[in-house]
């Protein structure tokens, strides 16, 4: 059967059109964007850090390409990003590797789902990320 | 009493193939009663304003599984859907999104049956005579039965697959409806399958590219918890990467009873099929 | 089963990113309350503190385990968003074989400047 229909996929719009359904998918989505962020900072990183092989002028030379208040707070969002990004990991870790999600259960309404039963850890794992994100913070002040 | 009547619209997203170029929003005006779901207000709505209204429906009751539709923006099953639920006097209703639209309401769900019968939803033992001609049943524990339960629930609605948002960009990606199939089928202990389905869940098929943003677990309207079979898959096949735990074979046939009967008990009607039949 | 190799071991080198991540962070970004391995009093990216660490294996050897990790998990990551937006079977190939290939160059150029670095300091006088 030949049915011509008409195309209804929601696109990138579905990673982040969650809305109100439940707050991993912001979880989800935000951890590729600090994933997205960490790997182009990475890359410049490397050609940034690799002067310090020639010497302390040419290790001059970069750090001053890379200075001013819009490097530092970029890079108090990298590590920011760094927060979010590594604890949220250790969260999707373990959550996807069966740890966290519960046992097969009958289900019962109103349904108790691996959703429900990771959320205290999700909930943990933004509070110490947060409590990291401050901490970082705390110490870009402290150097300012 | 007609005085508590309300009124609600229904905004309903029409689309006649050959006539509409793309789909659009059209406004219906109809009376809520208590009670009202929003298959009736589908209904109503046929019945007084559109009878060219398109959707599928049958039990009414949230066990078929034909009436998943996009309410208010979330998947749900319409008969499932109480009015005063969402209370809202705009009820929007839309077809399930990720899959392409035949008319008005209705998707075209056939991807996700193919995908799912490419993923063999079904017993897989090597005795394949014993499956055809069986001499007796298989052993399972009411603890090994409880592994597989939750998910041999789902009535292939579609609401995960219109949630997740993997399936919302990868036309390749299974799905959760399919692979938490796959997982009730290699979590029964009847099985001996694993091997098999493990070929066709490589590449952008299986569930690697699944990131938990749990969102088939939130619409499911039976509970059954895709997300939770699909990580659960996950560990399974590392765990089976990683040879750290060998997999059990198939259950085996359990031998039908032949010690004496009791003389009260009558003898069981004679077998008039199969292998053993008289 | 290929893709299930690399996902475990997108895994196992989040793991390793975590633990050495951590500590770089520990050193760059946490010195005023957390001082380690920034003997030279200032600030750590200074150059007294960036020679201290130039001159040892540990930081040579910890340096090139890191950049591998972290290129592998980044462009695997980076590969599967690719991916996940459903490309034809050309492009399909270029990303992959693109991302492979840029990741294999990246670790050869970051690694060369990790493991150059003890010697390059002996060589600049010390």
């Amino acid at each position: 059967m030949d049915t011509r229909t008409y195309p209804n996929r929601l696109g990138p719009w579905g990673w982040i059109g969650g809305g109100r359904w439940g707050f991993e998918r912001y979880l989800y989505a935000l951890h590729r964007l600090t994933g997205l962020g960490l790997l182009a900072y990475f890359l410049l990183h490397i050609f940034v850090t690799s002067a310090r092989v020639f010497g302390p002028e040419s290790w001059a030379r970069s750090m001053a390409r890379v200075t001013g208040p819009l490097f530092t707070w970029g890079e108090y969002l990298v590590f920011a990003a760094f927060a979010f990004h590594a604890v949220n990991g250790i969260r999707l870790a373990l959550v996807e590797l069966g740890f966290a999600v519960g046992r097969p259960i009958e289900p019962v309404y109103p349904y108790a789902t691996s959703v429900g039963r990771q959320r205290p850890l999700a909930l943990a794992m933004l509070v110490i990320a947060g409590v990291i994100a401050i901490w970082g913070g705390y110490n870009f002040l402290l150097a300012d | 009493m007609a005085d508590t009547l309300k009124q609600v619209v229904f905004r309903l997203r029409r689309f006649e193939p050959g006539k509409d170029a793309a789909p659009h929003w059209e406004d219906y005006r109809i009376e809520a009663t208590p009670g009202m779901t929003v298959l009736d207000g589908l209904w109503k709505v046929k019945e007084q304003h559109a009878p060219t209204l398109a959707w599928r429906s049958s039990c009414r009751m949230g066990i078929c599984g034909s009436c998943g539709m996009l309410i208010n923006g979330r998947p749900r099953l319409a008969c499932n859907t109480q009015l005063t639920e969402l209370g809202t006097d705009v009820i929007a209703v839309g077809p399930l999104p990720n899959f392409g639209i035949i008319k008005d309401l209705v998707p075209d769900l056939v991807p996700m049956f193919e995908t799912h019968r490419d993923l063999m939803p079904y017993l897989i033992r090597e005795d394949v005579k014993e499956q055809d001609d069986p001499t007796g049943e298989y052993w399972q524990s009411p603890h090994e039965l409880e592994q597989y339960l939750q998910f041999s629930y789902c009535i292939k609605c579609g609401c995960c697959m219109a949630a997740c948002p993997t399936v919302a960009t990868d036309p390749a990606y299974a799905g959760p409806m399919p692979l938490g199939q796959a997982h009730r089928y290699n979590s029964d202990t009847r099985d001996g399958g694993f091997a098999e389905r493990r070929k066709v869940l490589e590449g952008g098929r299986g569930p690697w590219r699944c990131h938990f943003a749990g969102e088939c677990s939130q619409v499911c309207p039976k509970g059954v918890d895709p997300a939770k079979a699909i990580q659960l898959m996950k560990r399974d096949l590392v765990v089976d990467l990683l040879r750290l735990h060998r997999r059990r074979p198939a259950a085996a046939v359990a031998p039908t009873p032949c010690g004496k009967r009791k003389d009260n008990i009558p003898a069981a009607p004679a077998r008039t099929a199969g292998a053993t039949a008289k | 089963m290929r893709d299930r190799t690399l996902w475990t071991w997108h895994l196992f080198a989040g793991v390793v990113i975590l633990v050495f991540l951590g500590l770089h962070m520990t050193i760059m970004h946490l010195d005023g309350t957390v001082r380690v391995f920034n003997p030279a009093p200032g600030e750590p990216i200074g150059w007294d503190n960036v020679a201290a660490r130039m001159q040892s294996w540990f930081f040579a050897v910890t340096y090139v385990v890191l950049l591998g990790a972290a290129l592998y998990h980044g462009l695997y990551g980076f590969r599967n968003i690719l991916l996940e937006l459903n490309p034809g079977a050309g492009l399909r190939r270029l990303v992959n074989v693109g991302l492979s290939l840029a990741g294999l160059a990246l670790f050869v150029f970051g690694a060369w400047v990790a493991l150059a670095a003890p010697g390059a300091f002996a060589r600049m006088g010390g």
